[in-house]
C-alpha cells in the first residue's frame, strides 16, 4: 500500500514539476537568455507527457521496491513519507512540506538534508531571489526553518508522552549515528567498524557521519538554479552514505531517473555503469549464501561486491551530475564551438 | 562395556559460630567441626563415582581466630558481605541418563553463584570484586566474569541455607562454560582443607588419577545453616565436594573389580586428626531386590541404610576414627568385587532428565531444542528452567514453542529478560508443569551477529559456548523419606533442604552448546581501510570536480615533450602530423 502511495506521490509530483520546468524553458527563451543553436536541447511538451508515468512505474517495478516489499522492511513507509514531501515542495505548501520533512527526519536522521533543496525550491515558487543579503530570503527561510523545527519538536515530545521517557533518544538516534551492530547490509560501514581498531572507532565513525552531511552546502551553492535535481543528488548521497542503506532507498532515488532522461547523450558510462549494478546486484545473494551457508566463500567476497556495488552507485550520480552540467552549459553557449582557426573545439573541466 | 566409579569426596566442613546479627551476642570459643567422608558407588557400566564431602568450620564473629575453617575465604565472605556461596569447577558432563540423578551435579566449565546480605549497597561492584578475588584464590579465569554473562535469576536458585527474605536483586548467577579444569584448580582447593593432602581422606587425591577420568567436579559451597535444631544460633557451614567418575576400564584394569589402591593409586593411612568425624560409604544396594551383588573386603564397620534421592540405598560404612580399621593393617584398602561376573549394573532410569541441543543451518539463524523427559509412571511435577544465551545470539521469543506429548504447554510462569548488545545476556526463566510420563520439547529460533574483529577469541572458528540451562525441580520420590536428624545423617544427603517427606530436590543441567558465529576476515584490517576510504574518495574526488571546475573551451596546445617526439616519428614514416 505505501508502495502504492509512493507511486501516486511522485507521479503527481513530477507532473507538476514538468509544468514549472515548461514554464521556467519558455521564461528563458523569451529572456533570449539560451543561445540560438540549442534548439535540440529545448525540452518539448510531446516528450514530457508520458515522464510522470514512467516514473510511477519505474519506481513500481523496480526490484529493488518488490524486494523491499517482500521483506517488510519499513523502508517503504520511509520512501512514502519523503515522495510526500518531495510533492508538498513542488506544490508549494511550506507548512506540509515541513510536516512531511519532520516526520523522515524523526524516522531516521539523514532527511535532514532535504531542508536545503526544499528551501531552495520554496524560494524559487516565491520568486525571492537568493542573496544573502535579501532581508525577504532570511525572512522566508526563517518562516521555513521555524515550521519544521516546530513539528519536528512537536513529533519528538508525542513520542516521550507515549513512552513516557528519554530513552528512545539515545536508543534510535545514537544508534543511526553511532553503529554498533554489525549485521552486513549492502553499505561500506559494517566490515569497516568490524575491522576497525576500538582506538580510531569514535574517530571514523565522526568521519563517516560528517561525510553524509557534507555535501549538502556545496551542492547547494552549485546547483541554487536547479533545486529539484540536488533533491535528486541529495537523496542518492543519503542513501548510499546512510549507517544502514538498504535497497529500498535506492529504489526511491532510481525513480528520478526518467525526468532527466534527456540527459542521455551526455552520459558518458552509462552502459558499463549499469552493468555493474545489474551484475552486483546479482552476486550480493550468491556471495551471501557462499559465505554464510556454503562456507566455502569468506567475508571478503561479499564485501568487495558491497564495494563494487557502491562505486558503481557513486559514479552513475557524479555521472548524471556531470550531464546535467553540460547541458546547462550548452544551453547558454551553444552546442556547438569552433576555434580561432575553425576546428571543432572539445569541452574540458578546468 | 568398561568399569565406571563415580567417587565422590565430600567434604563437610561445619562452621559452628555465633550469626553477625544485630545486638550483643555473646561471643563463646568457638566449635570448628570437621566431618569427613568419602563416597563411592558404581555406576551402570560399572564406572566407579566416588564423591568426597567434607566440611569445615568457623567462629564469627571472632574473625581473628580461624582454626579450620581457611581464614581466605572466611575473610572474604566477612569483608564482602557474602550470605551464600557456592563456585564449582568442572571438567566434563554427568551422564544422567547413564549414570542416574548426581548427588551433585554442576555444569561445565565454572559455575559461581552467590546471595549477598541485604546490608550490601552495590550488589554488582560486590559481585565484580568476588569474581576477582575468587580468581585469584582459585587460579581459574573468574575475572571473566563480567555484565555480559552474570544474570540474576528470579525464580531458580533460592538460598540453600538460612534465609529470611529473597529479594532476588541480591543474587548473582554466572557460568564461564570455556573454563578448563587442571591441576593448578586442585592444589589451592586441597590447601583450602585443614589437614593439606597429608591426612584423612585428602591423602587420596592424586592429581593424576584424578583428572583421569570422565567426569571431574570441585566445588566449594558457603551458607549459614542452623547449629542444633533449635536454631538459637547460626554459624557458616563451608563444603567442598570433589566428584569424580573413574573409567576402570580405560585407565587399563580391564576387570570390573575395583579397589581404592586401583583408583587412586593410595590407600587411607589414617583419619584427620583435627577431623570429628571420617568415614567411607560404599554404595552396595542391592538392585533389582536380589541379593547382593557386591563383596566389600575387608569388612565394613556398620551397614547404614538410607534414602537418598528417592531410592532406598544400602552403603558399607568404614569409620576411620574407630580402632578397628587400622588395627590389622597400617593402611585401609577398601575392595569391591562383584559376586556374579558380567552383571550390567541397571539403574533405574531417573524420573527427571534432559537434553538439549543446537539445529539448523549456515551461520545466520538456528534453534535451541530442550527435551526434558518426566519418566514418573504417574505423577506430574513442575519444573524450573533457567536459561542463559549470549548476547550474540539474538533470540527470538515470538519462537518460543512448547510441545508436550503433541500439545501446546503454557509455562504457568514466564521471566524474560532480553539482552542488551555487550552489555548482558539474554535471560530467560519458565515454569513448566510436566505431566507424568513424557517428554516436552521447547524450542527458540536464534539469529547470530556479527561481532567486532577484537571480540573473537583467538581461535575463532572453535565456536562460542552457550552456558547450561539449570532445570530445578522437586521430584516426587518413590519412597516416603523420613525426617532424620542432620547431624547424623551422611552429609552427602543434607546439602539440599527438603521441605517434607514425598518429593526430593534436584538441579539438573543440560549440556553446554557450542555455536559458530560468522568471522570477518581477520587478516585485512588495513586493507579494509584503504578500500573503504578510496570508495568514499572517488566520491568526492568526483563531486569536487564536479562542484568546483567550470567548462572551459579548450585551448589548443603546443604539444609538450611527447607530441613533439610522435611527430618526429610520423614524420618518418609519412603520415602527417598531429
Amino acid at each position: 500500500i505505501t508502495d502504492v502511495l509512493t507511486a501516486v506521490a511522485l507521479y503527481l509530483a513530477i507532473q507538476d514539476f514538468n509544468k514549472v520546468v515548461f514554464k521556467k524553458q519558455k521564461l528563458l527563451i523569451e529572456l533570449d537568455k539560451y543561445a540560438p543553436d540549442v534548439a535540440e536541447l529545448i525540452r518539448t511538451p510531446m516528450e514530457m507527457h508520458y515522464i510522470p508515468l514512467k516514473v510511477a512505474l519505474f519506481y513500481l517495478l523496480n526490484p529493488y521496491t518488490v524486494m523491499s516489499c517482500v521483506a517488510k522492511s519499513t523502508c517503504a513507509i520511509n520512501n512514502t513519507v519523503i515522495a510526500f514531501f518531495i510533492l508538498a515542495t513542488i506544490k508549494g505548501s511550506a507548512f506540509l512540506s515541513a510536516v512531511f520533512l519532520a516526520l523522515a527526519t524523526y524516522q531516521s536522521l539523514y532527511p535532514l538534508t532535504l531542508f536545503a533543496p526544499a528551501l531552495l525550491y520554496l524560494l524559487q515558487r516565491q520568486f525571492i531571489p537568493i542573496k544573502l543579503k535579501s532581508k525577504s530570503f532570511w525572512l522566508y527561510t526563517m518562516q521555513y526553518a521555524t515550521l519544521y523545527l516546530c513539528s519536528l519538536v512537536v513529533i519528538i515530545c508525542l513520542s516521550f508522552f507515549l513512552l513516557n521517557s528519554w530513552d528512545f533518544i539515545p536508543s534510535v538516534y545514537g544508534f543511526i549515528l553511532s553503529v554498533p551492530d554489525l549485521t552486513p547490509n549492502i553499505g561500506l560501514f559494517w566490515y569497516f567498524f568490524a575491522e576497525m581498531f576500538e582506538h580510531f572507532s569514535l574517530f571514523f565513525v565522526c568521519v563517516f557521519q560528517i561525510n553524509v552531511f557534507f555535501y549538502t552546502i556545496p551542492l547547494a551553492i552549485k546547483l541554487k538554479e536547479h533545486p529539484m535535481f540536488f533533491m535528486f543528488v541529495q537523496i542518492a548521497i543519503i542513501s548510499i552514505f546512510k549507517s544502514y542503506p538498504t535497497v529500498g532507498d535506492i529504489a526511491l532515488y532510481m525513480a528520478f531517473l526518467p525526468v532527466w532522461s534527456h540527459l542521455y547523450r551526455f552520459l558518458r558510462n552509462i552502459f558499463i555503469l549499469s552493468c555493474v549494478l545489474i551484475v552486483c546486484s546479482l552476486l550480493f545473494p550468491v556471495l551471501w549464501h557462499l559465505w554464510i551457508y556454503a562456507g566455502s566463500a569468506n567475508s571478503n567476497f561479499y564485501y568487495a561486491i558491497t564495494l563494487t556495488f557502491n562505486i558503481g552507485q557513486i559514479l552513475l550520480i557524479s555521472d548524471y551530475f556531470y550531464a546535467f552540467l553540460r547541458r546547462e552549459y550548452y544551453l547558454t553557449h551553444g552546442l556547438h564551438f569552433t576555434r580561432q582557426d575553425g576546428t571543432e573545439a572539445m569541452l574540458v573541466l578546468k | 562395556s568398561g568399569g565406571m566409579l563415580a567417587a565422590a569426596l565430600l567434604l563437610l566442613l561445619l562452621a559452628a559460630g555465633p550469626w553477625p546479627g544485630p545486638g550483643p551476642v555473646p561471643v563463646r570459643a568457638g566449635r570448628d567441626a570437621l566431618r569427613e567422608e568419602l563416597l563411592l558407588s558404581p555406576l551402570p557400566d560399572g564406572d566407579p563415582r566416588g564423591t568426597r564431602w567434607g566440611g569445615q568450620g568457623l567462629t564469627l564473629p571472632a574473625v581473628s581466630h580461624y582454626r579450620l575453617f581457611p581464614k581466605a575465604l572466611g575473610r572474604l565472605v566477612a569483608a564482602l558481605g557474602v550470605r551464600e556461596l557456592h563456585l564449582a569447577l568442572t571438567q566434563g558432563f554427568w551422564r544422567t541418563r547413564v549414570w542416574g540423578q548426581p548427588p551433585l551435579q554442576a555444569p561445565a566449565g565454572a559455575e559461581l553463584w552467590v546471595w549477598f546480605q541485604p546490608t550490601v549497597t552495590d550488589v554488582d561492584k560486590a559481585w565484580e570484586e568476588l569474581s576477582n578475588i575468587l580468581s585469584g584464590i582459585f587460579c581459574a579465569s573468574l575475572n571473566f566474569i563480567d555484565s555480559t554473562n552474570t544474570v540474576t535469576p528470579t525464580a531458580s536458585f533460592k538460598p540453600l541455607g538460612l534465609a529470611n527474605g529473597t529479594d532476588h536483586h541480591l543474587l548473582r548467577y554466572a557460568v564461564l562454560p570455556r573454563e578448563v579444569v587442571c591441576t593448578e584448580n586442585l592444589t589451592p582447593w586441597k590447601k583450602l582443607l585443614p589437614c593439606g593432602s597429608k591426612a584423612g581422606l585428602a591423602v587420596l587425591l592424586k592429581a593424576e588419577r584424578l583428572f583421569h577420568s570422565s567426569y571431574h567436579s570441585q566445588a566449594v559451597h558457603i551458607r549459614p545453616i542452623c547449629r542444633d535444631a533449635s536454631c538459637l544460633a547460626v554459624s557458616w557451614e563451608l563444603r567442598q565436594t570433589l566428584t569424580v567418575v573413574f573409567d576402570t576400564f580405560s585407565s587399563g584394569q580391564g576387570k570390573k573389580d575395583w579397589s581404592l589402591f586401583k583408583m587412586f593409586s593410595r590407600t587411607l593411612t589414617d583419619a584427620c586428626p583435627l577431623a570429628s568425624q571420617s568415614k567411607v560409604y560404599v554404595d552396595i544396594s542391592p538392585k533389582n531386590k536380589e541379593k547382593e551383588l557386591l563383596e566389600v573386603a575387608p569388612p565394613p564397620t556398620s551397614v547404614h541404610e538410607a534414602i537418598v534421592q528417592g531410592d532406598k540405598r544400602t552403603y558399607a560404612v568404614y569409620d576411620l576414627l574407630s580402632p578397628s580399621v587400622f588395627n590389622t593393617s597400617r593402611s585401609l584398602n577398601v575392595q569391591l568385587k562383584w559376586k556374579r561376573p558380567q552383571d550390567s549394573l541397571d539403574l533405574p532410569t531417573p524420573i527427571l532428565h534432559a537434553q538439549r541441543y543446537v539445529s539448523g543451518y549456515g551461520l545466520q539463524t538456528g534453534e535451541i531444542s530442550t527435551l526434558i523427559y518426566n519418566t514418573h509412571p504417574y505423577r506430574a511435577f513442575p519444573v524450573i528452567l533457567l536459561e542463559t544465551v549470549p548476547w550474540y545470539l539474538r533470540l527470538y521469543v515470538h519462537t518460543l514453542t512448547i510441545i508436550t506429548k503433541g500439545k501446546e504447554n503454557k509455562p504457568s510462569y514466564i521471566h524474560y529478560q532480553p539482552a542488551q548488545d555487550r552489555r548482558r545476556p539474554h535471560l530467560l526463566e519458565m515454569l513448566i508443569q510436566l505431566p507424568a510420563n513424557s517428554v516436552t520439547k521447547i524450542t527458540i529460533q536464534f539469529e547470530r551477529a556479527l561481532l567486532k574483529w577484537t571480540e573473537y577469541t583467538p581461535d575463532p572458528n572453535h565456536g562460542f559456548y552457550v552456558s547450561s540451562s539449570v532445570l530445578s525441580a522437586l521430584v516426587p520420590s518413590v519412597i516416603a523419606m523420613k525426617d532424620v536428624d542432620v547431624e547424623q545423617s551422611p552429609l552427602f544427603t543434607s546439602l539440599f533442604p527438603s521441605s517434607d517427606g514425598s518429593s526430593y530436590f534436584v538441579r539438573l543441567y543440560t549440556e553446554p552448546l557450542l555455536v559458530n558465529l560468522p568471522t570477518p576476515d581477520f587478516s585485512m584490517p588495513y586493507n579494509v581501510i584503504c578500500l573503504t576510504c578510496t570508495v568514499v574518495a572517488v566520491c568526492y574526488g568526483s563531486f569536487y570536480n564536479l562542484l568546483t571546475r567550470t567548462f572551459h573551451v579548450e585551448e589548443p596546445s603546443r604539444g609538450g615533450l611527447a607530441k613533439r617526439l610522435a611527430n618526429i616519428i610520423r614524420k618518418f614514416r609519412g603520415v602527417p602530423p598531429l
